[in-house]
This record gives C-alpha cells, structure tokens and sequence, in this order.
C-alpha cells in the first residue's frame, strides 16, 4: 500500500535535518526562519519498494497555519486539498510552548498525526524530564523520542508513522477551549454540516470562529448561513471581551500551559545558557557592529578578495586560459578543422563552459560562509542588527551580505540573496545587488574617467553613489508597486539559539547552491556566450558570408548600427558603443577590449589608455558619463542574468527584473545626458522636455503615499486549490 | 495603558491586550505573545530598533512599531 506522509514542523526544528535521516535525500539544513521555501518529497528508507512506498512531503517551516504567509498557505492548502495518510509533526523539545501551539492545529485536521519531539539528547542533558506517555494522551498524538543529529529514534519514527499511515485511523484533538468557545465553535460545526468532510468539520469550524478570510472564500457558504454563525461569534467575543481570532490563540495557548504542567520538568534554576553568554557579546550595543563588520570583512576578504579570486583567476587564466583552450585549439587543428568549427568549439562552446566554471570556485567559498552564518544562528542576527536600515526600502537587514559580495561580482551576490527568507525582500534584493559596481565594471569606470575626465578621483566614488542611490530609489518605488504590494511582512522573527553547525550539512548546503548555479544558471550562460561569439565573428565580407576577420564587418557591427539610433537620445549614438554595450553583457569588462577592436587597436590595457584619444574625439564628456551609467544599472553580463533567472525561479519575474534594469539604465542615463548638456552646453530641446518629465514622474514614483498591505495576496496558482 | 515599546531593557511585563488586526497581530500572537503572557524585554538593536525579547523560553524580535500594538502592565 502506499502512502504519504506529511512532514511538519516550526523553523530551526531540526525539519530538515529529518527529512534528510528519514529519506537519506540531499538538502539544504539551516538555522534561521524560513528555509524551506519549495515543497520536497522523498521516500522514506526502507519503504522504497514499488506498491509499498511511503513519500514524505516536507512542508514549509511554519509557526502556524493562519491565512497570512505564503508559507502557511502552501503548507494547508496541501494538508486540506490533498490530505496525506499521516503528519508527522517534529517539535523542538528543548522548545516545547511554541512548537506545540502547531501541533494543536494540525490535530484538528482530521488527519493522524505523529509527534516527533527532537532535540531530546539536549532535554536531558539540560536536567530536565518529558514524560512522553503523557504528552501523548494530552495531545492524542502518538509521540516518538529523537534526535535527527544523531539519527537516533529515526527507525521507530519511520516505522511508526508509516503504520499509522496505513491504519486509516483519525486523529482527535485532545485539547478543548473555554465554555462559551466550544459552544460557538458547536454551532458552527451543526450550521456546517454535511458541507464540508467530516473528519475535517472542527478544522471549518474553528477557522470559520476565526472569521478567516480564506476559507470563507474556499467554502462559498451561503448569507443567511454566515449571519447565523456571525450571531455566534460575536456573542462569544462579547462573554471573553476579545476578538475571535485572540481568543482562539489564547485558548490554544492556554492548553498548551496545562500540557506543559502535566508532562514537563523544567530545571528549577535557570542558568544562562552557552547561546545566552554568545548573544550578549555579539549583538551588544556597542559591540554588535564592530562585530559585525569584522565578519563581513572576513567574508568578503576570503570569499572575495583572497582565496576566491585565487581560485576564480586560476579557473579562468590557467586551467582554460592555459591548458584547455589550447590544448583543444592544437588538438582542432592537427586534425585539420575547420576554422569556423574551431572557433565555435574554442571561442564558442569552451570559453563559455569557462565562462560558467569560472565562477563556481569562489561562489562555493561564499556559499561556505552563508551555511555557517545560517547554522549557526548569525545569519537572523544580522537582520536583527541591520533591520533599521533596510527595511526603509523594501530590502531585508539580510540583503547587506548579497550587496557587499556584488562589490565584488555580481554572480555570487545575487546568489546571496538565497539566505533571505521573506518572498518579497528576497525578489527586491535579487533586483537591485547588481546595481552595485562589480569588480568587471571598474575598467569601464577607469575608461571613462581616464579617456574624458582627465582620470578625475570623483568618477568612481560617483558611480558606487548612482549605484546605491539606484537601489534606494528602486526599493523605495517597487514596493508601493502593485508588483510588490499585496504581502505583509511582519518582522516578529525568532533568534534562534547558536550552535555550531555539522560539518556535514555545511557542505551539503554548499555543495547544492553551487551545483543550482551550474545546472540553472548554466544553460542560458553558455547559450548567450555562443551566440555573442557567433553574431561578433560571423558576418559578410568580400560579399559573401562567413567568419571576418574584421569585426566592423561583423553581424554584431550590423546589429548594433541598427541599435545605435535608440541610444542617441542618451548622447552616444554611435554604433561602436552600442556594440560595446552588447559585447559588455557577456562580462562587463569586454566593453573596454571591444572599443579597442572598434578603434583598431587589437589588444588595450584593462583601462584602455590607448583608446583614450578616439573615445574623447567621438563623444562628449557628459555623453561618456551617461555612456558610464547607462552600463552600470543596464542589465548585467549573461551570468549575473543566469543566476538571477535562477533565484527568481520564474520566467516572468526574471523579464521584469532585466526590463526594470535596462528601463531604468535609459531613463537615468538620458536625464543625465540631457540635463547636464543643458547644464554645459545650455541647450534647451525636446530631448531636454523630456528628461525633466522623467525626472517629475520619478520623483512623483518615489513620493506617492503607500500603506502596507495587510492581507496575503495568493497566486492564482495556489489560491482555490482546496476544495471541501 | 503602556505599550512593549515603552518597556524598558530588562524588564519583564505582562501581555494585556493585543491591538489592530490582520498579519501583524496574528503573527505576534502565533509567536506566543497572547494575553497574560509574561514578556521580558531583552535588549534594543545598536540601531534603537527593532528589540530582542523572550517570550515562552525563547528569543523573538520585533520592530518597535509593532511591540507599539502589545499593551502591557
């Protein structure tokens, strides 16, 4: 017979860690709120075999299963539309108050459920007593002692569960509510009989007590019927002096207390715990920022200036650069291939593998870093600290960690972004760290600011201001969207208490975010490389259609010519620096290289001094400072796009965060091309119109009133899934 | 009536009423902040925002925007 089971459970409950002891798949353990966004399945060990499997389902670490996060949402709409044989519930027992105020609901399901209380080897050696035989019959759960660290009880566990699963039988909750609740809540279950599965009738009841807004919807009950059970509700909020939705969580709550007193020792004197001693020096007043910027400073030096860049140089320079291109150039050549093949396997195909490879040694340094700081509990400590700031545009305090490796290279910095656990600041953050200059945009800067700034020190400090400035402005204006609006994010997170992190889930977490980057981000990089390759080396020369050997003969000359006209109202409508720009999406320093072919100069330094003469003979200076901004915001090199595309994990979102990008990139680099030649030049025209139109709109985006929503707005995809 | 916010660090106050509606007041009450519970304000972000607090055993931030909603004595 097979079966599926539900896995349930808080955040930093050990959820994962389970799933991986139970299913023996591989997975991603962490230590803050949130983790598991997707929804995973695996078999349980042991129960592999065809017609007698049993699936686990992980569900999102949640608190409770109220209407208002996604995470909540998902985790009951499966729980009611596809209703699992059996939940097993993981409970922290070293956090038995919280943990079991999930429990409570999820007995009302009509659905067996089985308590795993982990962390049990830590109970004890705390000194303090759970009898496990009582919790039982005050929950009416079976309940099976772990602890999935040490994969002890997990045996039973999978047994147990499995059997219930099989056994058909119903979970009844064993906890009541006050008088006057019950009463209501009686009413309401006669007033809804026959309308909704039976087993489930107390789950309606008391979410329809709660006046929940979702399963209202989802039941389509008549008028007359929810006047009646309105009668009801109020009364009882009027005999309590609170609204329903209090009364119920108080109620629960106040179970819990009994539970508590029947079947928990608690050590009589309270020491201050190891995890206590570490908070108070690392998130003191005075010393949580020093501390802060310690370890960011340790990150971004190993994972970014020191080893990471070793190895990321090494990738690129001597492991392609000098064994394998030439290796497979001498190879494609001694066996007398074609030239065109040559370069499609050589320029093409291995440079962009290179291309995605190259990034991978120091994305799996940075990704060491985020598992420990999750693991250990540092990663909600730094939202704690850098709350206050971030959140004043849309942004989480945990943004600062992919903003500062952008610094560096925009790849790993939106891969960052993963650690951020609300939806919406982690899409907003995904849209913005690249607006931060990376390290493959300083030539660019030096360019500019050598060749029509006379290498002027303000050019490159202004272009880390447009940058922040452009995602300040951007938070600020994309939250009030429609596209942002519509998911409240309340910040009541826990601290969870610190504890080094195994070893063992360390590197599975590095392991799987760097193998996501490779597998997801992957294609579209190589894909985009060898198209670029393609349209720079391919085109007509001599009247017929082949590799040239000049790339102003090139498609990508032609393409950009074609271009060139849309950039004219931003000052540089010349078709050399369309093409650059192009060239600069495959990595942002090539915009330097390909003024160099453009100009005839073959090979230039990465600052491109030779070029300074011809790019200040072709374009004013305040075309090349919008030339400068235009490449700074516009969208990134392939594979800041490939991870980006990879974190949002949607094709919609994904267009919207390049177009919102490039659009801005356009707007910003005009209103400074236009206003400052107004400003030099004092010419006043169209174009001039135009951009202070832009700039009243921008400021109008950035002013306009906004009140934080308050209710979870579904997709469509989710919302009206369950049914009765 | 005096709300979390005003709580000083150190103090341990008791939960009377919990205002507004919707996601934030759930939220604050699925994390176990209800009526009659006792909250003990921990420490204020180097920033003055948000604040650290136990409440049932463990550690809970929240901004003091929304501890401005928890009234207590």
């Amino acid at each position: 017979m097979k079966v599926k089971i539900a896995l349930a459970g808080n955040p930093n409950s050990g959820k994962t860690t389970l799933f991986n002891a139970l299913t023996g798949s591989n997975q991603f353990v962490g230590n803050w709120p949130g983790v598991t966004v997707e929804k995973k399945e695996g078999k349980i060990k042991g129960y592999t075999a065809k017609g007698d499997e049993a699936i686990l389902v992980d569900l999102p670490g949640i608190y409770s299963l109220s209407p208002y996060t996604l995470e909540e949402v998902v985790s009951r709409n499966f729980l009611l539309g596809e209703k699992p044989d059996a939940i097993i519930n993981i409970i922290d027992g070293t956090n038995l108050e919280r943990n079991l105020y999930l429990t409570t609901q999820l007995t009302e399901l009509g659905i067996p459920v089985i308590i795993a209380v982990n962390m049990m080897d830590l109970v004890k050696k705390n000194g303090e007593e759970l009898n496990i035989d009582r919790l039982a019959k005050d929950t009416g759960c079976k309940v099976v002692e772990i602890s999935a660290l040490k994969g002890d009880g997990i045996d039973q566990l999978a047994q147990r569960a499995v059997a219930i699963a099989k056994s058909g039988m119903k979970t009844q909750p064993a906890h009541s509510f006050e008088g006057c609740v019950e009463h209501a809540i009686a009413h309401i279950e006669e007033a809804i009989n026959g309308k909704v599965d039976q087993s489930m009738e107390r789950w309606y009841a008391v979410k329809l007590f709660e006046r929940d807004g979702k399963v209202r919807e989802n039941l389509k009950l008549e008028q007359s019927l929810l006047d009646h059970i309105e009668q009801d509700i109020v009364s009882c909020e009027k005999e309590m002096d609170d609204d329903a939705e209090s009364i119920i969580t108080g109620e629960r709550y106040n179970y819990i207390g009994s539970i508590i007193d029947d079947c928990y020792k608690k050590r009589v004197k309270k020491q201050m715990s190891v995890s206590d001693k570490i908070d108070r020096i690392v998130t003191n007043r005075f010393l949580a920022l020093p501390i802060f910027a310690v370890v960011m400073f340790v990150v971004y030096y190993v994972s970014v200036t020191t080893v990471g860049a070793i190895l990321t140089d090494w990738t690129n320079d001597t492991l392609f650069g000098e064994w394998i291109i030439p290796a497979a150039q001498g190879a494609l050549e001694t066996i007398g291939c074609a030239d065109w093949l040559t370069g499609l396997l050589v320029d093409g195909i291995i440079s962009g593998v290179g291309a995605v490879l190259g990034f991978v040694p120091q994305m799996l340094v940075l990704f060491i870093f985020l598992a420990f700081l999750e693991g250990c509990g540092y990663m909600a400590r730094i939202a704690f600290i850098m709350d206050r700031i971030f959140r004043k545009f849309g942004l989480s305090g945990k943004s600062f960690i992919p903003m500062l490796i952008g610094t560096g290279c925009g790849v790993p910095g939106v891969m960052a972004s993963r650690t951020i656990e609300n939806d919406r600041d982690r899409k907003m953050t995904i849209m913005t760290t690249t607006f931060i200059p990376c390290g493959a945009k300083l030539p660019i800067i030096a360019l500019i600011a050598g060749a029509l700034f006379d290498g002027a020190s303000w050019v490159a400090p202004s272009a880390y201001f447009v940058g922040i400035a452009a995602i300040i402005c951007s938070g600020i204006i994309l939250k009030k969207t429609k596209m942002f609006a519509g998911d409240p994010a309340p910040f009541v997170m826990e601290l969870p208490a610190y504890h080094l992190p195994t070893v063992g889930n360390v590197l599975r977490s590095m392991w799987e975010r760097g193998w996501s980057f490779i597998k997801k981000a992957g294609t579209i990089i190589l894909l985009s490389t060898i198209f670029v390759w393609f349209a720079q080396s391919f085109g007509f020369e001599g009247g017929s259609f082949g590799m040239v050997e000049d790339m102003n003969n090139s498609i990508l000359a032609a393409i950009g010519s074609a271009i060139a006209w849309i950039f004219t109202p931003l000052g540089w409508g010349e078709w050399k620096a369309a093409v650059a720009a192009i060239t600069g999406l495959v990595a942002k320093e090539n915009v330097v290289g390909t003024f160099g072919i453009l100009y005839g100069f073959g090979e230039v330094a990465e600052d491109g001094a030779e070029i300074w003469g011809s790019l200040a003979g072709s374009m004013t200076a305040v075309a090349a400072y919008s030339f400068l901004v235009f490449n700074l915001l516009c969208a990134p090199c392939f594979a800041a796009m490939g991870a980006i595309k990879r974190e949002m994990n949607n094709a919609k979102w994904f267009w919207f965060a390049i177009g919102y990008q490039t659009v801005l990139a356009y707007i910003v680099a005009l209103c400074v091309y236009q206003i400052g030649t107004l400003l030099t030049a004092g010419t006043f025209g169209i174009g001039t119109a135009v951009a202070f139109a832009l700039v009243i709109g921008f400021l109008y985006l950035l002013f306009r009133p906004y009140k934080e929503s308050q209710n979870l707005t579904v997709p469509k995809s989710i919302a009206g899934k369950v049914r009765a | 009536m005096a709300t979390l916010r005003e709580a000083k660090c150190g103090e341990t106050v008791k939960v009377q009423k919990i205002r507004g509606e919707g996601a934030v007041k759930r939220r604050i009450m699925d994390m176990g902040i209800t009526k009659n519970t006792e909250v003990y304000v921990r420490k204020v972000a180097p920033l003055g925002d948000p604040v650290e607090v136990t409440v049932r055993g463990y550690e809970l931030s929240l901004r003091k925007a929304d501890a401005e909603m928890i009234e207590v004595q």
